[in-house]
């Protein structure tokens, strides 16, 4: 079986910020008819904002890569791209290999259902079967610390902290061949922290490919060994961590 | 440097056992073809029934969890409306009870469908925004929800209907089983009207008021409370009315009736139709929901 691994060619992301006259069917359709008279206000409060722009990466099995960039460099929408959740306008990607990414752990939780039926659902989310999603029910229970009685209430009469730790729980419960992580997760009171910071290093041990955004030099350079750099869309820098970072601080910092 | 070790025993024993491979397909490839990204989405969506089947059951549940009839909360009261509009309008307009009322029962169950689908519709992307921006997952999931969502809801509907057919009985005979492919076409309708009034709305924010106020007006010139004899001297009124057809290949076999080959051609018209156009702003647009949400 082919290896894990992560293409990118010529990559391009786009957002395209719409002011409030443009969001507005009716305004839309009224400048459309009046052949642009009317209603100008409507092409003005357009914006385009090039995210990405050409962004060719690859990333072999095996590697771990960290993505260091000021804010607004870029770092979430690439991590988000290589993900599949924005589709470029122009470029390709190839990725091989089963994908998680661990961008916002209490996706998809619904308050009003209790803890057990989220832990099935947050399983159904993440692509397992239901009988899958079943099986590991016991584990992710048993990891997050909360009683069988606490599971059976809703999630919206828990605490904070209870909340956390079961989304975490259910979150790092997957296996992938290339994880995405969006800043280092960490979760709970200092008993809870401890178990899930030696969760997250199994995770990443475990999975071929790791992409790794992060704000933490410490991190970067105790996990990763590759680093690129970010800067306005575009890859400035490209090697080992540590000259990564050095390359980082000289020119942003 | 953290070497890539053996699991510790201890997370091996726990989970090791389980097979934790996600069902997604392990090669994924963007290359700019639309086409071939909305056909994966499309046969993505539909491999994710479990999961779709159960939000959907769960949305109506959790809707009503905290009331003692659950979801039957809505039959009940959209039986005390049928009643009282039935009878109080049947004696109003000199109508026959007996006959307004199945009429009126039948059509206002499917006229609660195609307008809960119509207006949950513009919110279906725009409502599971956190999700769609967060993962990758098909998009045509949400659609999907919506429809078994508000099918769920038909069904337990249903139920007035068959009170109401048991106190005034109705000459049901062979048109009843026109209702299975009447419901596939309505439920056909709304998966696609869900798409693209859901896309549209989640582009232009203001559309959702705009098909409330449509559907608003719908209703009063769609013979739903009135009788579509009551224009019979200007029937284009009514025939003319796409809601009309779509509600009356339904109905009619719900009152014993044969719908007209009229209304099957409108409403195999109306369902080509919205499928194409459905299909070919999807085809366009599908990459852009993540941005527009």
């Amino acid at each position: 079986m082919e290896g894990a691994s992560i293409v990118l060619k010529d990559v391009w992301i786009e957002y395209v910020i719409y002011g409030l006259a443009n969001r507005s069917l009716k305004k839309t359709l009224f400048r459309f008819l009046s052949r642009g008279r009317m209603a100008q206000d409507v092409a003005e409060e357009r914006t385009r904002v090039l995210a990405l722009k050409g962004i060719d990466l690859e990333i072999r099995d095996g590697e771990r890569l960290g993505i260091v960039g000021s804010n607004g460099s870029g770092k979430t929408t690439l991590l988000r791209t290589i993900a599949g959740v924005l589709k470029p306008v122009r470029g390709q990607i190839r990725r091989v290999g089963y994908t998680a990414s661990l961008f916002d752990v209490t996706l998809g939780m619904n308050p009003e259902a209790s803890g057990w039926d989220n832990i099935l659902l947050r399983g159904l989310y993440l692509g397992l079967s239901p009988e899958q999603a079943r099986a590991l029910s016991p584990e992710i229970a048993a990891f997050s610390g909360l009683t069988p009685e606490q599971l059976s209430r809703p999630v919206r009469t828990y605490s904070s902290g209870m909340q956390v730790k079961l989304a975490f729980s259910i979150s790092t419960a997957v296996r992938p061949d290339i994880l995405l992580l969006d800043e280092w997760l960490g979760a709970g009171d200092a008993a809870f922290l401890e178990k899930a910071q030696q969760r997250m290093l199994e995770l990443v041990q475990r999975s071929r490919i790791l992409v790794f955004a992060s704000h933490y030099d410490w991190l970067l350079s105790s996990i990763c060994n590759r680093a690129i750099c970010l800067d306005q869309g575009q890859i400035v820098a490209d090697g080992p961590v540590a000259e990564t970072l050095d390359f980082y601080h000289r020119h942003f910092q | 440097m953290i070497a890539r070790s053996e699991p510790s025993e201890e997370h091996q024993s726990k989970a090791g056992s389980v097979l934790q491979r996600s069902q997604r397909p392990r090669v994924w490839e963007w290359t700019g073809n639309y086409t071939q990204s909305m056909a994966q989405d499309l046969r993505l969506g539909l491999q994710y029934w479990p999961l779709w089947g159960r939000i959907g059951w769960q949305d109506v549940m959790l809707r009503y969890r905290r009331s003692l009839l659950g979801p039957f909360w809505l039959t009940i009261s959209m039986g005390v409306m049928v009643f009282s509009l039935g009878f109080i309008y049947g004696d109003l307009f000199s109508m026959d009870v007996p006959r307004y009322l199945p009429f009126l029962t039948a059509g206002f169950l499917i006229w609660g469908f195609i307008t809960a689908t119509l207006n949950e519709g513009c919110q279906v992307f725009i409502e599971s925004e956190g999700i769609i921006r967060q993962s990758d997952l098909p998009l045509s999931l949400f659609p999907l929800r919506a429809t078994w969502r508000n099918l769920i809801i038909l069904f337990h509907n249903a139920l007035i209907y068959g009170i109401v057919v048991l106190w005034f009985p109705v000459p049901l005979n062979g048109s009843f089983w026109l209702l299975i492919p009447g419901l596939l076409v309505l439920t056909l309708n709304a998966l696609w009207w869900i798409t693209l009034l859901g896309m549209l709305s989640a582009r232009f924010r203001d559309l959702p008021q705009i098909v409330a106020s449509v559907l608003q007006v719908a209703f009063f010139v769609t013979p739903i409370i009135w009788m579509p004899e009551s224009a019979r001297h200007r029937p284009l009124i009514v025939d003319l009315n796409p809601f009309y057809h779509l509600i009356e290949i339904l109905r009619a076999p719900m009152l014993g009736q044969m719908p007209s080959g009229l209304n099957w051609a409108v409403a195999l018209a109306i369902t080509g139709l919205g499928g194409g156009i459905t299909l070919l702003f999807y085809r366009r647009f599908h990459c852009r929901i993540a941005y527009w949400v």
